[in-house]
């Protein structure tokens, strides 16, 4: 065996061979092990389960029918929810609108203008705030502010509600965005005599850009799936609308109604709409982590 | 510390005499309550190489962004005493710091290009300061030829700036500084990031730009301040009661007598490797 020398001279042997296990330690080890592993793959459960018996249920009523007509009244079986789909990204422009601008910019404040401030601490406190609020305030809120003021419910008011559920989500992401862009772009760019607009639309925007994208898809996914916020914003419409100012049908909510109602037609339209938004919500995510993994 | 024996080449018989273009007088920066430099007065003459050299935390890095007033961009900085440029206080009330950059420009330790193309890397500079975009394809090969590097790029200049080497994205930082035509090019450490080679490169692209700019360079490396600088400033940090430390000028001087015949015992110690 070799050996070797202490600083004080002594002669020390290297041992390098494993222990002995004992049985107790082995079972232990793999149990551990086995454990770790098991609720791993449980954690996967639910999302597979979902996928699954959406697809299952949905796939058959699924048809050209399904974008192109609307539903059909009670006791009849044809039809589809083109207009639900047509609605839910109208509402989705809407809340978009609203949110991209205003957290892009909060975002930019944050990290260029106000790091380290008062004032960015609270709006950093009041994002993480809105982040939990249930998405059913947001809809009360826009109730409140909107449907009251101009006199009925509303795409907009729809739009407005979902917005408030994506503000928190985009401002977060976007400055997390930011503040990854290295200081040494913003020293670089004023270092050649570029005004601070300059350094920050210029430079830093357009360095974070994959980021702010992914931020707003992710913010988009979210609210794409809210039924509660357009209960009482958005309500329904069984017609095709475009109207901004009218009542307008969206998935997440013919997918509530229709689930409750005791027609078999419209329980199945109900699951081919789960699946046409869980397609829509599919695409959205997977294109955020493309455009997130983007870098030139 | 020795500012009373005021730093200045100029009063030294040896040098021959040259317009200053830069002057620190008795320049003191603090960040917060943590003073980096003390008392610092130089003059930095027109068409030469300045090097800054000194141990770590000597407050070298900090007072070549006082040239430019990089320091604007720390929160919390104050500079003391008097920078001036040409004779103008840069940090006076009407002063804008955008013009002052673009007039004194730097060049950063890690290289930093713009996450864009390497056309536009060196054109974003040239555009905002108000260069036409008609003369832009001049400015940019121009500008790529003083900084060496136009044969290597030539053929893809649509190609990012990070797709190049660390050696070639230096001297993509350098033709961008360059492009915007700046009297002085402030230099922080340029090579420490860089293998011997492109070390070399820039140092001899350092030669050849003192034909039309002032250099002042920081580096850690004292063989480099012999290759590249006319002129050498020695900095030290020393402890005051209570632990705190601070930077302050030591010996200023041609480059050669700061090598071979110092003034100061500190300089002696320190270029002959004994501390730092």
């Amino acid at each position: 065996m070799a050996t070797t020398e202490d600083t004080i001279g002594r002669t020390k042997k290297i041992n390098l061979t494993r222990s002995a296990r004992t049985p107790f330690r082995s079972y232990f080890d793999f149990f551990m092990t086995f454990l770790t592993g098991a609720f791993t793959i449980l954690t996967i459960v639910p999302l597979v389960a979902l996928v699954w018996d959406v697809v299952r249920q949905g796939i058959d009523r699924l048809g050209i029918q399904s974008f192109t007509e609307l539903p059909p009244p009670p006791g009849l079986e044809e039809g589809g929810f083109g207009n639900a789909i047509l609605g839910t990204l109208i509402t989705l422009g809407i809340a978009a609108a609203i949110s991209v601008p205003f957290g892009v910019l909060a975002a930019i404040y944050l990290s260029e203008f106000g790091r380290g401030t008062r004032i960015a601490y609270g709006v950093k406190f009041a994002t993480n705030v809105l982040a939990g609020i249930p998405a059913i305030l947001a809809g009360l809120f826009a109730y409140t502010v909107v449907v009251l003021t101009t006199g009925g419910f509303s795409a907009f008011a729809g739009g407005v509600a979902l917005s408030v559920v994506m503000i928190p989500i985009v401002v977060r992401a976007t400055e997390e965005g930011l503040l990854l862009v290295p200081q040494e772009m913003r020293q670089a760019a004023v270092g050649v005599g570029a005004t601070n607009f300059q350094s920050i639309s210029r430079i830093v925007v357009p360095a974070a850009l994959p980021s702010i994208a992914t931020a707003v898809t992710l913010a988009l996914a979210r609210a794409g799936g809210e039924a509660a916020p357009l209960l009482f914003t958005a309500l329904n419409n069984n017609f095709w609308s475009t109207d901004i100012w009218q009542p307008i049908a969206t998935l997440p909510v013919l997918i509530y109604f229709y689930a409750i109602i005791p027609y078999e037609a419209q329980k199945e339209i109900a699951w081919a709409a789960a699946l046409v938004l869980l397609g829509i919500i599919l695409i959205v995510s997977i294109s955020s982590r493309l455009l997130a993994r983007q870098r030139l | 510390m020795n500012s009373d024996t005021i730093n200045t080449p100029n009063s030294t018989s040896s040098n021959t005499t040259q317009e200053a273009i830069l002057r620190a007088e008795n320049v003191s920066v603090t960040y917060g309550s943590f003073q980096a430099l003390r008392g610092v007065t130089l003059d930095i003459p027109k068409n030469q190489v300045v090097a800054f050299i000194g141990p770590s935390g000597c407050g070298k890095s900090t007072l070549i962004r006082c040239f430019n007033r990089l320091n604007d961009l720390i929160p919390g900085t104050k500079v003391g005493g008097k920078v001036t440029y040409q004779g103008v206080d840069i940090y006076g009330d009407k002063v804008d710091p955008v013009q002052v950059r673009r007039r004194i420009g730097m060049v950063f330790q890690k290289p930093n290009p713009f996450p864009k193309s390497i056309y536009d890397n060196i054109a974003f500079g040239a555009k905002i300061n108000g260069y036409k975009k008609s003369e832009m394809d001049e400015i940019v090969e121009r500008s790529l030829r003083q900084a060496a590097l136009w044969e290597e790029v030539k053929d893809k200049l649509k190609e990012s700036g990070l797709s190049l080497s660390g050696g070639q994205q230096q001297r993509l930082c350098i033709a961008r500084t360059v492009a915007i035509e700046p009297d002085v090019v402030l230099m922080d450490e340029p090579a420490s990031a860089l293998d011997p080679i492109s070390t070399r490169k820039v140092e001899e692209l350092i030669q050849e730009l003192k034909e039309n700019y002032t250099i002042v360079i920081v580096t850690h490396n004292m063989q480099q301040a012999t290759r590249v600088a006319d002129l050498t400033a020695f900095f030290n940090a020393e402890a005051e009661e209570g632990g705190k430390r601070f930077g302050y000028l030591v010996e200023y001087n041609k480059t050669e007598a700061i090598f071979n015949n110092p003034k100061e015992e500190y300089t002696r110690q320190y270029v002959s490797g004994r501390f730092g």
